[in-house]
């Protein structure tokens, strides 16, 4: 027998960093999908055909994604993981200007099932805690802003 | 040379699984005889009722509040204090073989060193792990990447498909029944005996031992995935115990109506998860309804379970011979526990969560000492924590109790336990998973269980549940709201407060669901 409610399958995460840099500097790496290795944590390669990317995990897992948006103008890129083990992914990185020196970068992660939310939110995670690194604060107290505590 | 320690945990195993606290379905005549010879504790329980912030606090001597595993999922730092490693730094040789969860076991990017292992080796500085220069893990499945599960796969890649299937295709935990009865979890297993990861596990730590030179000094944790669920021992196995045969337990409410007036007049996230309205805890099959649970899959389930306990018992006994084969049995400390409890039928429940009562919080502790220690055998009924463990294996190699650990050495007596203030022991209990909070703190003292409940998705942080554990071993009355226990009540939350670490801030990240 199910559980009443039961049919709730899908996992929404959200977690976000504040990067003392400049946004355009910011989104010179994020903005660009052949580059994903270098920021993300267990991401150890990606490649890029139009707007088909591969990515290889540490796990040696091989996943595909779609590029949905990658908009320079806005600042965001959005992708979906197009393997089976989905029924639904949507991938969401907005870099937003705070001021001149200053930027906020939101990593959001819808996932069906939810359980994939979760593993592929905490990597996400981990990819601003990266972030947070390769740009550090000029007075550099390795303080990146996000709260950790995401909405699971 | 010095004392070596075998140091054995299962995984989610009761304190009346075992014959010596009064077990009748398995016999369990190893662990039986170390608890002859040595202490048996009688109220052990561990700082938390799930695994990763249990086998956390087993390493490091540390509440989850202090050493920051809050909830399954959330990994232990790699560069967190390790009894492992003080060990290794007096001079012993340190391994860990069977189920480690340090790490959550979901994990696609590959980030968590104990998943990379099996394929990479050890990696850790100067070839350590948390202190360990030895690591082979294995958990309850085949699948994954641990070092069973590849073992299987490439030596026996056929029984890989013969185990129950631990998730289900959402990547949720199986409600999928099987057995006779259709009890969840259930799962008739046609591997042979040995090819099971009970079995492995002991195989492969005689097989470390024998790598060792006869005057080595060594710590080995021999983890035991069993007798967690699934519960999917070998087919061949399950006649050892005729699940038709098997009793209810004590626990077990047959009338409905009194099961459920006793649900209700616990705190409301009971009642909601017997219903299948709320679900606190990830490991419990998210689509499976406990009110549906027959008093056949009761029996069957405790069968199976009993069946897992006499392996591992058998596999324990195979080990103390290989042990004493080496010439070590007069200077070997085996101290047997498990991370928690399982609820096995108890209020018409399975499996664990946030429900502080004995089925989850009292456990098999027993610490046979070195007889070259001239142990006296002793029942020890005070209360003792997990917190305890790692200073005992120190006081064991002849080192002080580091100071970042909370507990003392396990008492060798009521009378050691009173001359060194053994008087209460905490457990804590916090998760917040797809919008589900439940957060509670626990103080066991002088035969009372308290526990109290702080504002989450089901509570408004006036909740709690007060049970009088000589009157009412069962916890079947919640006197939380008994007028004439306001005294009592008062005085045991003061107690927990006073003593209850704060949690470690900021709190660590959850990274998995397990």
């Amino acid at each position: 027998m199910l559980a009443e409610g039961h049919a709730m399958t899908l996992g929404s995460i959200r977690h976000e960093a504040r990067i003392p840099w400049p946004a355009a500097t910011v989104w010179e790496l994020v903005g660009d999908p052949t580059r994903l290795h270098q920021w993300f944590p267990g991401i150890v390669a990606c490649e890029v055909t139009g707007t088909t990317r591969l990515i290889t995990t540490g796990a040696g897992l091989v996943l595909p994604e779609e590029i949905l948006v990658n908009d320079a103008l806005q600042r965001r890129f959005q992708y979906r993981i197009t393997a089976p083990v989905f029924r639904h992914h949507r991938g969401t990185i907005d870099v937003i200007a705070l001021d001149a020196e200053t930027c906020l970068v939101v990593y959001s992660t819808e996932a069906d099932p939810r359980t994939m939310a979760l593993m592929i939110g905490a990597g996400t995670a981990g990819a601003l805690d990266e972030l947070g690194r390769m740009f550090p604060r000029r007075d550099d107290n390795g303080d990146n802003g996000d709260n950790g505590t995401g909405d699971v | 040379m010095g004392r070596k320690i075998l140091f054995v945990t299962t995984d989610q195993q009761r304190y009346d699984t075992v014959g010596c606290n009064g077990g009748t379905l398995s016999r369990t005549p190893v662990v039986d005889g170390l608890a002859a010879r040595g202490y048996r504790y009688e109220r052990a329980h561990p700082q938390a009722v799930v695994c990763m912030p249990s086998r956390s606090t087993m390493i490091s001597g540390q509440s989850p509040s202090t050493h920051g595993v809050w909830m399954n999922g959330v990994p232990l730092p790699v560069e967190a204090p390790s009894v492992a490693a003080v060990l290794h730094d007096a001079g012993y040789r340190t391994a860990i073989i069977g189920k480690p969860h340090f790490e959550p076991f979901l994990d696609p990017f590959g980030r968590f060193a104990e998943n990379r292992f099996a394929r990479e080796g050890m990696t850790g500085a100067g070839g350590l792990h948390r202190g360990f220069e030895h690591f082979e893990a294995a958990t309850h499945s085949p699948a994954g990447p641990l070092h069973y599960s590849r073992w299987l796969a490439s030596t026996h890649p056929e029984a890989v498909a013969m185990f129950y299937p631990v998730l289900d295709g959402s990547l949720e935990v199986n409600a999928l029944g099987g057995g006779d009865t259709g009890a969840p979890q259930v799962h008739d297993n046609p591997v042979p005996r040995e090819w099971y990861h009970t079995d492995w596990v002991a195989d492969r730590t005689i097989a470390w031992l024998d790598s060792l030179d006869a005057d080595d000094d060594w710590f080995c944790w021999m983890s035991f995935p069993d007798p967690h669920h699934p519960w999917d021992p070998p087919a061949s196995e399950l006649a050892r115990v005729p699940w038709r045969d098997v009793p209810l337990p004590p626990g077990y409410l047959s009338d409905r109506a009194e099961r459920e007036r006793v649900l209700d007049a616990k705190p409301r996230h009971w009642r909601a998860w017997y219903d299948g309205t709320v679900v606190s805890n990830y490991e419990v099959p998210g689509a499976w309804v406990p009110a549906t649970l027959t008093a056949d899959q009761v029996r069957e389930v405790n069968a199976r379970n009993a069946v897992e306990c006499e392996l591992i018992d058998e596999a324990l006994g195979r080990v103390l011979a290989a042990i004493a084969k080496r010439g070590w049995a007069d200077d070997l400390d085996v101290v047997y526990t498990t991370d928690h409890g399982e609820l096995q039928g108890d209020f018409g429940l399975l499996f664990k969560g946030p429900y502080h009562v004995d089925g989850l919080m009292r456990l098999p502790l027993i610490w046979s000492p070195a007889r070259s220690a001239g142990p006296v055998a002793a029942t020890v009924g005070r209360p003792v924590g997990h917190v305890d463990l790692a200073p005992t294996f120190c006081a064991i190699a002849g080192l002080d109790t580091p100071h970042w650990m909370e507990g003392r050495p396990l008492p060798a007596s009521d009378a050691d336990a009173d001359a060194r203030g053994f008087e209460r022991v905490l457990t804590e209990w916090d998760s917040e998973l797809f919008g589900i909070a439940v957060h509670l703190r626990t103080i066991t003292r002088q035969g009372w269980v308290c526990s109290t409940y702080q504002p989450g998705y089901s509570h408004d942080g006036t909740e709690g549940e007060l049970y009088d554990l000589v009157d009412d071993p069962l916890q079947r009355v919640n006197r939380w709201d008994d007028p004439s226990m306001a005294s009592m009540k008062s005085d045991l939350l003061v107690d927990l407060w006073d003593h209850q670490p704060p949690m470690r801030q900021p709190r660590r990240r959850v990274e998995a669901p397990v």
